[in-house]
């Protein structure tokens, strides 16, 4: 091997493995960031997974210029958002819900999707009543803020009716979220009138709802689908009813006589035997 | 041969002037100043005539809210990061490479570029103050880069240069505010200034070396048309960011070699025209030349 191809080689070698070992570093980085998005960072109306945003967004601002009420802000260097690429803080300013949604319009790539173009099926996050000792509803006091102030009103915020316990007499008025209809705009986190951070925040979709529990089934949903109920059909009752009562066993309880019964048929396919003694006497549960 | 004073440039100074002397440097400088001021000054007119001239930033933006411009090498990095652009990312990114296809790739850094300011002012003053020396590094290494900014978005699924890119996070951070960017300026010019002459420009921006392979065959290229004239003052070689390009075209008449300066690592900053007394140099067309 003659000296100046020896001395390319070894060149070569010493900057690949520079270069590799910096890349290394920047790996580490991107990785880091991309999984660092601090909570209260909340992307635009349309902004796709955040794994993927980052591979898609190139820091342009153009969201940013065309948001008519400045909400969106490009994460300046040494934030903990990735830097460049836009954001919101609902408690400071959130998003307005533009009907035209001119920040998904001007995103030149597809960080921002651009098949949304109803504001209201933008999911920017999910609010949640996050400090219940806060939120002064809980204490049984009136102030239904973020419900009247929410843009989907009545449909993303609902209030709910509780009983008082404490006072026995009065009821309580609570804020309940509702995901198929909240946006995440933030308007609720903003409006609300308690100090310093909000009793209702916009909690980002990844860390705001549970993949649920599939192996537990809601009885009352079932029988809804069945068109009827699953369970074995009530026991016969063994006490007298008032005269001009009768008792249906297939769901309907206590009903007029002469009313129609429904399933009458069923009620001969009953696994409990006709003296009441049996049933009392059975060993174990059902 | 060298003028009495010594100085790079100072015979040029003698025979065109000051302003005759520095002519490509000071247009350059109000190109790459233009810019950053359309960008700047653009969301203050759209407030009183409600008309946008330019925004975003380097890395797209959308003029008089038609023409879409993106950077090339960005969106390389967000689709090689598995995310399709729309089609005005695309139409951007084409009109763009198809500009510097044409004119010199590389004459996004030194008319464009915001960090060739930062760096030609480390590199006069680190002359100034006769630093020599340093860490050597290979002319190559910016390619390595390039290729490893790739590989890396592809492995993070992010565009990974676009984390620390002094490019764009420093004409970014002048148009949506400052953060820590300042930071990175300093660091460049420390790196240039202190550690290896050019360093940066001249050896790992991986931005430079994507456009100067967008510009291989383009157009507009500086010519040593009147090679002969040369009496081999070195001025030219001095002041070049990237000295490598000039030896042959300038003293290749003998072997046959043509006097216009075709590498792609040229660009086109016009200094070598500035500080040539004997006027060798000139800006020349290539289809002109052949014809």
């Amino acid at each position: 091997m003659n000296k100046s191809r020896r001395k390319f080689l070894t060149d070569s070698v010493r900057t690949v493995s520079t270069v590799g070992l910096a890349a290394l570093g920047l790996g580490l980085y991107a990785r880091q960031t991309s999984a660092s998005l601090p909570a209260q960072a909340i992307r635009p109306p349309g902004a796709i997974a955040e794994e993927d945003f980052l591979g898609a967004c190139v820091r342009c601002g153009l969201c940013v210029r065309d948001c008519p009420y400045d909400t969106l802000h490009l994460a300046e260097l040494g934030s903990a958002v990735a830097n460049g690429t836009p954001y919101f803080i609902a408690r400071q300013t959130p998003c307005e819900m533009c009907e035209d949604i001119p920040c998904v319009v001007a995103c030149p790539t597809g960080a921002l999707d651009h098949s949304l173009t109803n504001i209201d099926d933008a999911r920017m996050g999910l609010a949640v009543v996050i400090d219940k000792e806060g939120c002064i509803a809980f204490q049984g006091l009136r102030c239904e803020v973020c419900y009247n102030v929410c843009p989907v009103r009545d449909k993303a915020i609902t209030l709910d009716t509780r009983h008082n316990k404490r006072t026995g007499m009065h009821a309580y008025q609570v804020p309940v979220v509702h995901s198929d209809a909240c946006t995440g705009c933030g308007k609720c986190e903003e409006a609300c009138i308690v100090d310093g951070e909000s009793a209702i925040k916009i909690v980002p979709m990844r860390l705001a709802q549970s993949g649920g529990s599939p192996h537990y089934r809601l009885g009352w949903e079932e029988k809804k689908q069945a068109g009827g109920s699953l369970v074995t059909p009530d026991v016969k009752h063994e006490y007298n009813l008032p005269d001009d009562l009768d008792y249906d066993y297939s769901g309907k309880g206590l009903i007029k006589k002469g009313e129609e019964k429904t399933g009458d048929a069923e009620q001969n396919d009953t696994p409990f035997s006709s003296n009441p003694l049996d049933t009392l006497n059975r060993k174990g549960g059902l | 041969m060298k003028s009495a004073s010594g100085k790079v440039g100072s015979e040029a100074i003698e025979s065109k002037g000051w302003i005759g002397a520095h002519k490509w440097l000071l247009l350059r400088r109000f190109s790459q100043l233009t810019i950053l001021a359309l960008f700047l000054l653009s969301p203050w007119l759209a407030k009183l005539t409600e008309v946008w001239l330019i925004k975003g930033n380097l890395a797209s933006s959308l003029t008089l809210n038609i023409i879409p411009l993106t950077d090339p090498y960005v969106l390389l990095q967000s689709i090689v990061a598995g995310q399709w652009p729309i089609s005005t990312g695309f139409i951007g990114a084409f009109i763009i490479a198809a500009f510097y296809f044409i004119i010199g790739g590389r004459v996004y850094c030194s008319w464009v570029c915001p960090i060739n300011i930062v760096t030609d002012v480390a590199a006069w003053l680190r002359d100034k103050l006769k630093l020599k020396g340093g860490v050597t590094m290979n002319r190559h290494t910016r390619f390595w880069i390039l290729g490893f900014t790739l590989l890396l978005s592809l492995l993070t699924g992010t565009l990974a240069w676009e984390l620390i890119n002094p490019v764009s996070i420093v004409f970014r951070s002048l148009i949506f505010g400052m953060g820590l960017a300042w930071g990175m300026i300093l660091a460049i010019f420390l790196l240039d200034f202190a550690v290896s002459r050019r360093a940066w420009c001249g050896h790992l921006c991986p931005v430079g070396a994507f456009y100067s392979l967008l510009g291989k065959k383009s157009l507009i290229r500086v010519d040593a048309y009147q090679r002969e004239k040369c009496d081999d003052c070195m001025d030219c070689f001095i002041v070049c960011p990237e000295q490598q390009v000039i030896k042959q075209p300038l003293k290749g008449a003998d072997k046959g070699i043509s006097s216009i300066i075709n590498s792609s690592q040229c660009t086109n900053c016009g200094r070598c025209i500035d500080v040539c007394a004997e006027d060798v140099f000139k800006f020349n067309s290539k289809l002109k030349k052949s014809n």
